[in-house]
């Protein structure tokens, strides 16, 4: 039987576990405070909270379940990227991969699927609920926008993921999405103003969206990036901008 | 004592805020700076959301050609309406006494492929039910505006030539300008 005091003693000694860890922890009261004062992952809820703030019937805790939402298909999503290419060739063939030959990928990809359907759902539910409240009345009104932009950007994402499986479902709800885009004044060829500023079908808002004048593999690579790159990151920090506002705000709003 | 250093203080402050705001110059150097420096970065932004602006649109798009030989013009006799290229090309050619010209079949309300409907004279879609007339303009049904004609030409082996990318719209009287009508005699 070894020593095991002094196995320990050696390896907490060595300079690898010092150099991680500087000093023991020692179970003080003065530290224990500080571990919940100075902790970077606590130091995200509020020190204190009013007691209607917890309460689910006021809240719905649908900003938190659209959280969750997004952190499953961020996790789920980034799984399914190691198999799908965003290729005309190989889109639809990877996607049929993931759910018949991969073992768990229809699980993934259904989750993926499923959250961001919910995502979609509970952002609206989330938006009705904060304006039913009135929470988007000063001091909140900069955070309404925010949530505003941020649904905006949850609809974009569920609209460039729309094309990935590249089927004819896909294809031809982007081709029928897109269109719109010409109807945008200035920048659209069949929008206001398109013949003063001279925009065409080859140089317009729709052909920046898709790479040219139709659906074809430039859409489904430039969507994907949108999809995976662009839209997360930019849903991802104005989330810690709303997130923020809320505890600068003074917390969750008081009942009417 | 105290009220004399507290006073002395209050000169000195005021002789400070004097001084700044005496400058001679309009922009102290560390304005020059700040401002220079964010010049700077605000064109190298604009510069650069310029580049990637034009960087989106390809010189070269890999999609099938919009112009298309339709054969030669004895194939299509005087007074008929041809769904010969509707499959293919979504293209209608139709020859009146007056000469060729060609229709985009792509209903102008909702982006249907209308029908021919021979014995009824007119385009009718069979999404919402609008109807065009042989020339092309809408009479029935909600499409807002007459079907777009596309540009007919003759090629250099005598076969018709359609180029699709140029279209005439009739609410803005381009259906009379050259191109939107082929005179020919045959």
């Amino acid at each position: 039987m070894p020593d095991l005091k002094e196995l320990k003693k050696k390896v907490v000694e060595s300079q690898l576990w010092r150099s991680m860890f500087r000093h023991d922890y020692l179970d003080t009261p003065r530290n224990r405070v500080l571990q919940i004062m100075a902790n970077v992952w606590l130091h995200l809820h509020p020190p204190k909270i009013r007691r209607h703030a917890i309460k689910i019937r006021f809240t719905w805790c649908m900003g938190g379940i659209t959280f969750l939402m997004f952190l499953v298909t961020v996790v789920t999503g980034v799984i399914l990227m190691f198999y799908y290419r965003p290729v005309s060739e190989y889109a639809y063939a990877d996607m049929k991969y993931l759910q018949f030959d991969v073992p768990f990928g229809m699980i993934m990809r259904n989750m993926h699927r499923w959250a961001a359907h919910g995502m979609v759902i509970t952002v609206w539910l989330h938006m009705l609920r904060v304006f039913m409240t009135g929470s988007y009345k000063p001091p909140r009104e900069f955070n309404w926008v925010v949530g505003v932009v941020l649904l905006t950007i949850t609809l974009l994402l569920s609209f460039t993921g729309y094309l990935l499986p590249w089927d004819q479902l896909s294809i031809w709800a982007v081709t029928v999405g897109t269109n719109m885009a010409r109807a945008t004044p200035l920048l659209g060829s069949e929008g206001p103003f398109a013949q003063a500023v001279g925009v065409t079908p080859r140089y317009d808002a729709r052909a920046f969206l898709l790479g040219g004048t139709v659906v074809g593999p430039p859409t489904l690579l430039r969507f994907y990036v949108l999809h995976c790159i662009f839209l997360p990151i930019l849903a991802s920090l104005l989330m810690i901008v709303h997130f923020w506002r809320i505890r600068k705000d003074g917390g969750i709003s008081g009942p009417l | 004592m105290a009220d004399e250093v507290v006073a002395k203080g209050a000169q000195a402050g005021r002789l400070i805020i004097e001084a700044e705001e005496g400058e001679a110059t309009i922009w102290s150097r560390r304005d020059f700076f700040s401002l220079a420096g964010w010049a700077g970065i605000l064109a190298a932004l604009g510069v650069g959301g310029l580049a990637f602006g034009r960087l989106m649109f390809p010189r070269v798009l890999f999609e099938p050609s919009p112009i298309f030989k339709a054969g030669l013009p004895e194939e299509y006799p005087v007074g008929t309406v041809s769904e010969r290229w509707k499959q293919e090309q979504r293209v209608w050619i139709v020859h009146d006494p007056d000469g060729f010209y060609a229709l985009l079949a792509i209903c102008t309300h909702l982006g249907c492929t209308p029908n021919w409907l021979n014995a009824e004279n007119k385009f009718k879609c069979p999404c919402h039910g609008s109807g065009f007339r042989r020339t092309g303009t809408n009479f029935e049904g909600p499409a807002p505006r007459p079907l777009e004609r596309i540009k007919i030409a003759l090629a250099d082996d005598g076969q018709l030539l359609i180029d699709k990318s140029v279209q005439f719209r009739y609410e803005r009287g381009e259906w009379t300008k050259p191109g939107a009508l082929l005179k020919l005699k045959v």
